[in-house]
């Protein structure tokens, strides 16, 4: 290991939520041609294949993508989660100028909860049943601040406060199956950002709540990102709440980014296959019910022998628009698109644009068209 | 209608009655449901209900700790639902987890027994049947389950799960058991080839597959599919929900659809009913009810969902932010449920229960200060109505309106909000 931690401002103890002294914009996580790779007695399972990103301070990046598609398997390599002893990973995680994945387990345990947190998609199995919630909060503060445990149980109950449990001094001594699905979410929140981390990763953190308490999860990360200044990665299969978050956009597809970019380019112009059938196979609830939906062909391919060139092309319904087998036999780089550098793809497809606009919207739109005069008629 | 109340089931009542309920071809079920109006309103030509559920309440004990375990209290679970699902058509019901959707489902497909009201299929109260009594209606209605993983028996083959249904009623000869299977895995997607392979084999997508394939095996007429799609990935979910809009126009399969994401519920229910805590709020064709919601539960729900199109143009839409969390169903705050977290609640909704009221062609609310978001009257809208001042206490002068009654369909005549009259 070269490079040395940077220092950490000294006023982190006394509970004041100062940020890192660093504005806005500095890039926190820089992830490059990270590969994590599982042997098995079957063949090498690749989860992670390839996957380069940045994350600046205060920005929300959002990765999307199908079960399987690798997401908790790079989040989980980045909070140095996989058992080294069973998984194969490369690359560089450099996270505040520090590549994590050089660190021994003792100085990553240091930086785990410290630096980066995590927030996990169900609650209940995520807590200890055994300990109070307050306990479970103390014991994380504890481990990066030298304080007494009087003082990290008021700073607990304020972090209760803080995510909006109510009476926070009288529920810091319940267990966590006395907390609803959606106060444990916010304990779990309360958890992950006592320690200020840089990096907040939010691995669904909402998959498994009501609408309305969703709505209640998704506003309180962005008031505390703010406020914090923190970076998140949030981590979902749900367009919408990534529409409502993000700020970038990565949609990964068999452990490989295939579109990554700023989060309203991504949704407005799309530029790979299967991200306009992420978009056109969910219904939403202001669209023509008559248009039925568009869903992707098939199924995931398997991580142990994934498919030559383009991992998508099994499934992809405009393969035939690229020249000679190229979707088959090469597989595309994460170069730029027709709409500038920052916004990248995946894709052999020459003019996505074009085609996006005449073929893929048109069949959305077209058939609730045709559909709707139909319904009209009939009255 | 004579064979859904013909109590036997003769092995070969497929050749003999007109039912054909197993062996018939795709299709076949719908010519079988009689032509006559079902029982109903009946006065609107065209539609039919299959379905009428009325004032339909499972009250589930609580029992005290100790030797004789006493009921302390009760879990309201369903208290009074009432509505109708129209043949071939399909209802959706949503609303938070507790709300009691999922327990209105396995009411209505018995298997849970209500504690009070009625369901009746086709005319015929099936609320308090007989096991015996219901076997041969079993065939008529089918549930779809929410966990592909956990709802097929990992140790069948998926040959003998489709098939158990078609062996338990007895409707096919054994040798052509073989054949019906197949036919139905392909009709859902499947290679018929793979009926001797064990679930494990299969992907989530593919396991709903047959979960629907075992669902269809006996021609049903009634289908309660509970969040059939939720535990599946986006893409997938689509492909699932395409099959079962086909599938319903094929066999002219009624569905009640029970599902949390309002998106999905819009895509497939021409009819759609929000519940909260045990009770249906509102209830009103899919334009209407997301369009124009008269109720604030209704409307916090729909703002709470992510829009990616909002998104995509920038900003997003306001919400109506609802505090806290639903209340126990155990002891459900008196009056109307929802106002202990409700913006616009005042004295008479903690006194009087809203009724779940017609205030439009097809749109019934239970509030009392309902209207559109933003322009919630200020005075409690049924309460001349229902005979009682504004604060909710009795009021000797005025009567209430007649023929103001709670039923499970949609009359031709409504409670006109503007001008407190009924009209049409």
């Amino acid at each position: 290991m070269t490079q040395q931690p940077t220092e950490r401002p000294a006023d982190r103890s006394t509970g004041q939520p100062a940020g890192r002294g660093a504005p806005s914009g500095d890039i926190v996580l820089e992830v490059h041609d990270l590969r994590v790779h599982f042997p098995t007695n079957d063949g090498v399972v690749k989860a992670v294949d390839g996957l380069d990103f940045t994350l600046a301070r205060g920005k929300t990046l959002g990765i999307v993508g199908e079960s399987g598609s690798g997401k908790s398997v790079s989040s989980s390599a980045i909070m140095g989660l996989h058992n080294p002893q069973r998984t194969k990973i490369s690359g560089s995680v450099v996270l505040n100028g520090v590549d994590l994945l050089t660190l021994s387990e003792d100085q990553m345990r240091k930086r785990r909860g410290r630096d980066v947190a995590m927030i996990f998609q169900d609650p209940l199995s995520s807590m200890h049943p055994y300990y109070t919630v307050g306990n479970q909060i103390v014991e994380a503060y504890r481990v990066h601040n030298d304080v007494s445990k009087r003082q990290a149980r008021a700073r607990a109950i304020e972090m209760l406060a803080r995510v909006g449990i109510p009476q926070p001094d009288r529920r810091v001594d319940d267990y966590p199956h006395q907390f609803s699905g959606g106060m444990r979410q916010r304990a779990m929140i309360a958890m992950g950002l006592i320690n200020d981390p840089g990096l907040l990763i939010a691995d669904e953190p909402t998959t498994a709540l009501d609408v309305t308490v969703q709505a209640q999860i998704l506003d309180l990360l962005q008031d505390l990102q703010r406020e914090f200044d923190s970076a998140v990665i949030i981590i979902t299969h749900d367009l919408g709440v990534v529409a409502e978050m993000a700020d970038d956009v990565l949609v990964m597809y068999a452990g490989r980014g295939v579109e990554y970019g700023p989060c309203k380019e991504i949704l407005t112009h799309p530029e790979m296959p299967y991200t306009w059938g992420l978009l056109s196979s969910v219904p939403d609830v202001q669209g023509d019910t008559a248009v039925k939906l568009v869903p992707i062909p098939g199924n995931p391919p398997s991580l142990l022998s994934p498919p030559s060139g383009c991992k998508f092309h099994p499934r992809c319904q405009h393969r035939d628009k690229v020249p000679g087998d190229l979707c088959r036999t090469e597989e595309p780089l994460l170069v730029a698109g027709q709409r500038g550098p920052g916004h990248t793809k995946r894709c052999h497809i020459a003019n996505p644009e074009d085609i996006y606009a005449k073929e893929v919207l048109p069949e959305v739109e077209g058939v609730a068209e045709a559909m709707h005069d139909l319904v009209e008629e009939s009255k | 209608m004579n064979e859904v109340t013909d109590e036997s089931t003769s092995p070969d009542a497929s050749s003999g009655t007109a039912t054909a309920t197993g062996t018939g071809a795709p299709g076949a079920s719908g010519a079988s449901v009689a032509p006559e109006p079902s029982h109903g309103d009946g006065s609107t030509p065209g539609r039919r209900t299959i379905l009428e559920v009325d004032e339909l309440q499972m009250y589930f004990p609580v029992k005290s700790s100790g030797i004789i375990r006493r009921t302390i209290a009760h879990v309201q679970a369903v208290d009074g639902v009432s509505f109708e699902v129209e043949t071939g058509s399909a209802l959706g019901l949503v609303g938070e987890s507790g709300c009691g959707k999922s327990t209105t489902g396995r009411l209505i497909t018995r298997l849970l027994t209500p504690t009070a009201g009625a369901i009746r299929f086709e005319g015929r109260d099936i609320a308090k049947l007989s096991p015996r009594e219901l076997k041969p209606l079993r065939r008529d209605i089918q549930m779809i389950f929410q966990d592909p993983y956990t709802s097929l028996n990992p140790r069948h083959t998926v040959g003998s799960i489709v098939a158990a249904p078609l062996e338990i009623h007895n409707v096919v000869p054994k040798k052509k058991i073989l054949s019906r299977v197949q036919e139905l895995l392909e009709i859902v997607g499947l290679n018929p080839e793979h009926y001797n392979r064990y679930p494990n084999e299969f992907s989530g997508g593919q396991r709903q597959r047959i979960g629907i394939a075992r669902a269809l095996t006996l021609n049903p007429k009634l289908l309660v599919a509970d969040e059939p799609v939720s535990a599946l990935d986006v893409s997938i979910q689509a492909q699932v929900i395409n099959l079962l809009q086909d599938l319903q126009k094929e066999f002219d399969i009624s569905f009640l659809f029970i599902a949390h994401d309002l998106a999905v519920v819009r895509h497939f229910c021409p009819e759609v009913a929000v519940m909260y805590l045990g009770k249906i709020v509102e209830v009103a064709d899919r334009v209407t009810l997301y369009n124009r919601p008269y109720h604030p539960y209704t409307q916090a729900l729909l703002s709470a969902v992510p829009d990616v199109k909002q998104a995509a143009i920038g900003g997003r839409r306001d919400r109506v932010r609802l505090e806290g969390d639903v209340p126990s169903p155990i002891n459900p705050p008196s009056g109307c449920r929802f106002r202990t977290r409700c913006p616009i609640a005042q004295d008479i909704c903690a006194k009087v229960i809203p009724p779940l009221l017609q205030i439009g062609p097809r749109h019934k609310v239970a509030c009392h200060f309902a209207g559109e978001a933003g322009k919630h009257p200020a005075q409690p809208v049924f309460s001349r109505a229902l005979g009682v001042d504004e604060n909710g206490s009795p009021e000797p002068g005025v009567t209430p309106v007649p023929g103001l009654v709670e039923h499970p369909g949609f009359a031709d005549t409504w409670f006109d909000i503007e001008s407190q009259k009924m009209g049409s």
